[in-house]
C-alpha cells in the first residue's frame, strides 16, 4: 500500500487497480468499500446497458409477443394475455419438440463418447503435443459451420465421397442411403458440436492433479480403478459442462436438419423458424421459442446450481 | 481460448516401471488423430471442391481433377460479393464495439467483489448458453414490436449484444490469472491509478483482449441463426451459402471459404506468437519492476 497519499489516492488506487484477496487493506472501511463499489459499477455500466438491451430486452419481449393475438391480414396482433397461444403450438408440435429432444440427445451422447476418451488422452498422455492437439480441436471454427454442413452433404450423398466408392467395389448395396435420414442429421448434430463437448472435457481433465493418480498407482489400485475413481470423479464438472453445452444449443439447431435431413427429420427450430420468417406467424412462434427456452432455462438453472455460475461461464468459455 | 491459457505444466517424472508397450498403449492415440481427421473432413473436402471440374456451375458430389477455374472467377458472383462485404462490414465493427465493452465487464467481473456480481456471471452465462435460436427470435420479436427497420443495422446490433458474453468470460480469465504482485509495485513506486492501469494491468490483459477481440470478430463472421431471423433481405456470408444450399452452392463459396480459412489460421497463429512473447514480456516486466523496487528502497 502506498505510504499516505492522502486517504483518497489510496481509496481511488485500491477501487481501480484491485486489492489482493489475501492481504485485505489495513484501513478498509465501509465509505472505502462503497467507493469501490461505485467503481465497479461505472465500469459495468456501458456494457451492462448494451447487454440489457440486446439480450433482456427481447427476452420479455418474446414473453410478450407469445402472449399475443390477431392476425396480420386483420390489422396486426395487439397484446391480449393470449395463453391459447401455447396450447395451440403445443397440440402442433408437441411431435417435434420430442423428435428434437430425442437427436439432440442422442448426438450428446455420441459427442461425448467420442470427445472423452480423446480428451483424456489429450491431457494425460500428449505431453509436449498438447497444446497442438488442442489447436486442431479448434480448427474446424475457421471454416463457417454452414459451409461444413453443406460438405457432409457431399460426403454423405448417396453416390458422394464416402459411399460412392464402396457402392462401386460392391461392399454396399446400390439402394443405401443415408443422407435424407434421421442418421445423417444426427450425424451431422455430432460433427457440428464435437468441438463444443471435447473442450470443457479437456478443460477440466486438464486441470486434475497428476500426481492424483500416481498416488492411487502407489497405493496399488490398478489403471481402470484409479481411472473409474480418480479421473472420472474429477472430471464431473467438465463432463456436465460438456453435457449442457452440447444438448441445449444442439436441441434448437436447424440449418443439420434443413440441410442433412428431409420432411420427415423436421426438428422443432425449423418450425420456429418457418413460423417466424415465412408465415409471419409471431405470436405461436414466439409461443414455441418461450417454451424452448423455459425448458433450457430448467436444465441451466440446475447447472448452475450445481457448480455454480463462474464455474459454469468458465466451462463455457472454453467453447 | 481462454483453456489455452489455462493448460498446466504437467508434472514430468521418471516411470516407476518400465514397461512394454502393448498394442493397447496405441488405442487411444489412434482414435484422438482419428477424431481430429474426423472434425477436419469437410474441410478437406471444401479445398479439394475448390478446384473441381464442373460442368454447370453447383456444386455436385463427383470429383474431377483439377481446376483454378473457380479461383480466377473469384468475383464472378455478384449477390455472393456483396454478402462477404455485409459480412466483413458487420464483423469489424462488431468486434471493435463488443471488445471495448466486454473487456470493462470482464475487468470488473474478474476482480471487483460488488452487490450483484453473482447475477451478472449468471446473465452472461446465460448469454452464452442460451439457444441461438431463443435469442434470435427474442431480437426478432423486440425489432418487430419496436417497429424498427430490420437489414444492415439490426444485424449490427444483434451481433455486438452476443458477442459482448463471449469477450467478457475471456478477459475475465485473462484478469484472474493476474500477479496483483505487479500491480502493488506500480503503486508502491507512486503510479497513479491510471499509470499503473495504463503501463501494467492493460499489457497484462492485452492477450486476453486481442483474443476477445478475435473471437468476437469470428463469432460474427460465422454467425448463420441470428442473422437469418434479423436481417431481413440482407445477407451475410453464411446465409448466403444456406440459401444457395437449397439449389446447389456454386464452386466459388468452396474458394472463399479456403481463404477464409488460410487467413483464420494465419491470425490465430500470430496470436499465439503474440501471446508466447507477452508471457515473456510480463516476466521482464516482472524483473524490471523488482529492480526499481529495489533501487528504490536502496536495498
Amino acid at each position: 500500500m502506498p505510504q499516505d497519499p492522502g486517504k483518497d489516492l489510496a481509496a481511488v488506487t485500491i477501487a481501480v487497480t484491485g486489492v489482493p484477496g489475501d492481504e485485505p487493506p489495513k484501513r478498509a472501511d465501509q465509505a472505502l468499500a462503497r467507493r469501490r463499489q461505485r467503481v465497479a459499477y461505472g465500469i459495468l455500466t456501458p456494457g451492462g446497458i448494451y447487454l440489457a438491451i440486446a439480450f433482456i430486452v427481447p427476452l420479455i419481449l418474446v414473453v410478450y409477443t407469445s402472449l399475443q393475438s390477431g392476425g396480420l391480414l386483420s390489422g396486426g396482433y395487439t397484446f391480449t394475455w393470449a395463453f391459447d397461444n401455447y396450447a395451440d403450438a403445443w397440440s402442433s408440435s408437441s411431435q417435434f419438440f420430442a423428435r428434437s429432444l430425442l437427436y439432440s440427445g442422442l448426438a450428446t451422447l455420441l459427442s461425448i463418447l467420442i470427445a472423452y476418451p480423446m480428451a483424456y488422452w489429450i491431457a494425460f498422455y500428449a505431453g509436449r503435443w498438447k497444446s497442438t492437439l488442442f489447436f486442431l480441436i479448434l480448427v474446424p471454427f475457421f471454416v463457417s459451420f454452414v459451409i461444413r454442413t453443406v460438405q457432409w452433404n457431399f460426403i454423405l450423398a448417396d453416390d458422394g465421397l464416402l459411399f460412392g466408392p464402396l457402392k462401386s467395389l460392391g461392399l454396399l448395396p446400390d439402394d443405401f442411403q443415408v443422407l435424407a435420414t434421421p442418421i445423417a442429421v444426427v450425424a451431422g448434430i455430432t460433427y457440428n458440436f464435437l468441438p463444443f463437448t471435447a473442450l470443457p472435457l479437456f478443460v477440466a481433465l486438464d486441470r486434475i492433479d497428476k500426481r492424483l493418480v500416481e498416488a492411487a498407482k502407489d497405493l496399488y489400485a490398478s489403471k481402470s480403478q484409479a481411472f473409474r475413481k480418480v479421473v472420472l470423479p474429477l472430471s464431473f464438472p467438465g463432463l456436465f459442462a460438456a453435457l449442457i453445452l452440447t444438448f441445449v444449443p444442439a436441441t434448437g439447431d436447424y440449418v443439420n436438419s434443413s440441410v442433412l435431413g428431409s420432411n420427415r427429420t423436421t426438428m422443432i427450430g425449423q418450425i420456429i423458424q418457418t413460423k417466424f420468417l415465412r408465415q409471419a406467424d409471431y405470436p405461436e412462434a414466439a409461443a414455441l421459442s418461450v417454451m424452448l427456452m423455459v425448458g433450457m432455462l430448467i436444465i441451466a438453472l440446475a447447472y448452475a446450481r450445481v457448480l455454480g455460475t463462474e464455474d459454469a461461464a468458465l466451462a463455457a468459455g472454453a467453447a | 481460448m481462454s483453456a489455452v491459457q489455462a493448460t498446466s505444466a504437467t508434472l514430468e517424472r521418471p516411470p516407476l516401471r518400465v514397461k512394454r508397450k502393448r498394442w493397447t498403449a496405441y488405442i487411444l492415440p489412434v482414435f484422438t488423430i482419428t477424431t481430429i481427421v474426423y472434425l477436419a473432413s469437410p474441410i478437406f473436402v471444401m479445398i479439394m471442391f475448390s478446384f473441381n471440374v464442373l460442368q454447370g456451375q453447383r456444386q455436385i458430389a463427383e470429383f474431377t481433377c483439377c481446376t483454378l477455374n473457380w479461383w480466377t472467377e473469384l468475383f464472378a458472383i455478384p449477390s455472393l460479393n456483396e454478402a462477404l462485404r455485409t459480412s466483413i462490414l458487420v464483423a469489424v465493427p462488431s468486434a471493435i464495439v463488443a471488445t471495448a465493452l466486454g473487456t470493462l465487464i470482464g475487468l470488473v467481473l474478474g476482480r471487483y467483489q460488488f452487490r450483484g456480481r453473482g447475477p451478472t456471471n449468471f446473465v452472461i452465462f446465460l448469454a452464452i448458453a442460451i439457444p441461438e435460436i431463443v435469442l434470435a427470435s427474442s431480437l426478432l420479436s423486440m425489432f418487430v414490436l419496436a417497429k424498427t427497420p430490420i437489414g444492415f443495422g439490426s444485424i449490427l446490433f444483434s451481433h455486438i449484444g452476443f458477442s459482448i458474453a463471449f469477450v467478457a468470460i475471456t478477459v475475465r480469465a485473462r484478469v484472474q490469472g493476474l500477479d496483483r504482485s505487479l500491480e502493488n509495485a506500480a503503486q508502491d513506486l507512486f503510479a497513479t491509478p491510471l499509470q499503473a492501469f495504463m503501463k501494467v494491468t492493460l499489457p497484462l490483459i492485452l492477450p486476453g483482449i486481442v483474443a476477445g477481440f478475435l473471437l468476437s470478430f469470428v463469432l460474427s463472421l460465422d454467425d448463420f441463426v441470428i442473422t437469418n431471423f434479423v436481417g431481413g433481405s440482407v445477407n451475410t456470408f453464411p446465409t448466403w451459402v444456406f440459401g444457395a444450399s437449397r439449389i446447389g452452392v456454386p464452386p466459388q463459396v468452396n474458394v472463399w471459404g479456403t481463404i477464409l480459412f488460410l487467413v483464420g489460421i494465419t491470425f490465430a497463429a500470430l496470436n499465439l506468437v503474440g501471446s508466447f512473447r507477452a508471457s515473456r514480456r510480463s516476466a521482464a516486466a516482472a524483473e524490471t519492476a523488482g529492480a526499481a523496487l529495489r533501487g528504490a528502497t536502496g536495498a
